[in-house]
C-alpha cells in the first residue's frame, strides 16, 4: 500500500509548550544570537582602532537607547546560555535526570540568567 | 531541513459537530481528529459531545461511547485498557498519553485528541509504526550471546544487576516519547528516538548481554544516538513514568568512557 497520501499528524501546532521544550529552543536561539552579537561587539572594538571618527558613529549608535536595549538582551543570551550550558554539562555526566530535578533546575536557570544580567548591568553602569 | 508547517494534504480542517441528547447531565466536548483515507478530503476536527454522567472516568471510554452511540466509524486502536498494551497512545490536550492512563478530570475546557505527532496516518487516531517497529529491530532487541549457557541452569543474574534493568523493562513501546521529541520529528527518518534508544540501553546494561560492544557500535552514529539534545519532551511525556533521556545519557556516557 502506498503511503504518498498520507496526511502528516500536526506536532508544532498542537503540542503543547512546556518548560524542557521552551527552555531548548530558547538555549539554540540565544546561542544563535551570540553569534551575531559578537559581531556587534567586534565592531565596536575595531572600531576604536580605526580613529575617532568611526569610534564616535558606532558609540553613538550603541549607546543609543536602542543600542542599549540590544546589548541588555546580548547579556541575558549570554547569561542564560552559560547557565543552561552549566545544566548540559551536569545531564552529560550522567545527574539531573528526574523530573522534578529538570523542573528545578530549568526554574533556577531562568531565575539566575535574570538576576546575572540585572548585576552586570548595575556594576557596570555604577562604575 | 526541518518542515514546520503541516503539507497541504495534512492542513485541518473544521468538521462536523455531534451534540449530547437533550437530557443530559454535565456535557464536555472532545474534538478528535479524523482522517478518512477512502475520500480525497483532508484531515478535519469532529466535534463530539459527551453526556459526563453516562460515561466512564478515562478519555479511552469517552472514545468508545463514541464509537458505540454516536460514530462507528471513529478508528484508534485500543486493547488492554489499563497501560499495559501500548495501542491507545495519543496526542491528548497537548501531550502525548495512553488514552486509558488519562483521565477526563486532568484536562479542562474541550478534549483534544490528534494522533501521535509527525506521523503518518493511517486513519483517524492510528498513525502508521512501521518505520518504528523497524527501528526497535535494528537495535536487536533480544539477548545476544557469546559463550554457551551453563549446563542445567540458566543465565544468573545478580539482585543488583537485575534491579539495573528497572525502569525500562515496564516500557510498552507506545512510542508517546519519541512522537514528542522534537528532534525525532525533524530526523525520524535516522534518529533512533526515545523510545528505542531506552530499549537499546535495556540490552546494553543487561549483564547476561555479551554484545555491549557490538551494540554501542551501532549506535554511535550523528544521527542515530546524538540528535538527542537533551530536550526531556520523552521524560515529561511518559505515560508510565519511565525516564528515557537519562537511558539515552547513559549510552552517551558509555560512548565516552570506553574510547
Amino acid at each position: 500500500m502506498t503511503s504518498s497520501n498520507r496526511p502528516l499528524s500536526p506536532h508544532l501546532q498542537v503540542y503543547r509548550p512546556q518548560l524542557t521544550s521552551i527552555l531548548s529552543i530558547t538555549h539554540r536561539a540565544t546561542g544563535i544570537a551570540l553569534s551575531f552579537g559578537i559581531i556587534l561587539l567586534i565592531a565596536w572594538i575595531l572600531a576604536t582602532a580605526a580613529g575617532e571618527n568611526y569610534f564616535n558613529t558606532v558609540n553613538s549608535i550603541i549607546t543609543s537607547w536602542f543600542g542599549k536595549l540590544v546589548l541588555v538582551g546580548f547579556t541575558w543570551a549570554l547569561f542564560y546560555h552559560l547557565c543552561n550550558g552549566v545544566r548540559h554539562l551536569f545531564w552529560d555526566a550522567g545527574f539531573g535526570f528526574e523530573l522534578s530535578t529538570v523542573y528545578k533546575s530549568g526554574y533556577a536557570t531562568v531565575g539566575s540568567s535574570v538576576l546575572l544580567t540585572a548585576a552586570a548591568w548595575i556594576i557596570g553602569i555604577s562604575i | 531541513m526541518a518542515e514546520f508547517s503541516l503539507p497541504a494534504n495534512s492542513r485541518v480542517q473544521t468538521g462536523v459537530t455531534y451534540s449530547a441528547p437533550k437530557d443530559s447531565g454535565s456535557t464536555r466536548s472532545f474534538k478528535v481528529y479524523r482522517y478518512d483515507p477512502d475520500t480525497e478530503e483532508n484531515p478535519r476536527i469532529d466535534t463530539y459531545e459527551i453526556d459526563l454522567d453516562d460515561c466512564g472516568p478515562m478519555v479511552l471510554d469517552a472514545l468508545i461511547k463514541i464509537k458505540n452511540e454516536t460514530d462507528t466509524t471513529l478508528t484508534f486502536r485500543r486493547s488492554c485498557r489499563e497501560g499495559i498494551c501500548g495501542s491507545c497512545a495519543m496526542n491528548i490536550d497537548g501531550t502525548n498519553t495512553l488514552a486509558c492512563l488519562k483521565p477526563i478530570d486532568e484536562v479542562s475546557g474541550d478534549v483534544k485528541i490528534y494522533p501521535l505527532p509527525h506521523m503518518e496516518v493511517i486513519k483517524d487516531l492510528v498513525p502508521d509504526l512501521s518505520t518504528a517497529y523497524a527501528q526497535l529491530e535494528s537495535i536487536e532487541p533480544w539477548l545476544k550471546t557469546k559463550t554457551p549457557p551453563p549446563p542445567d541452569t540458566e543465565r544468573r543474574q545478580s539482585v543488583e544487576e537485575r534491579a539495573k534493568l528497572d525502569g525500562m523493562w515496564e516500557c510498552v513501546l507506545c512510542f508517546s516519547c519519541s512522537t514528542s521529541c522534537p528532534s525525532y520529528w525533524w530526523n525520524g527518518d535516522r534518529y533512533l528516538g526515545p523510545a528505542i534508544l531506552l530499549q537499546a540501553y535495556r540490552w546494553i546494561a543487561d549483564s547476561r548481554d555479551e554484545y555491549t560492544g557490538e551494540r554501542l557500535d551501532n549506535l554511535e552514529d550523528p544521527f542515530r544516538l546524538y540528535r538527542c539534545h537533551t530536550i526531556m519532551n520523552c521524560t515529561k511525556t511518559c505515560p508510565k513514568g519511565l525516564n528515557p533521556a537519562k537511558a539515552i545519557a547513559e549510552i552517551k556516557k558509555m560512548m565516552v568512557v570506553r574510547q
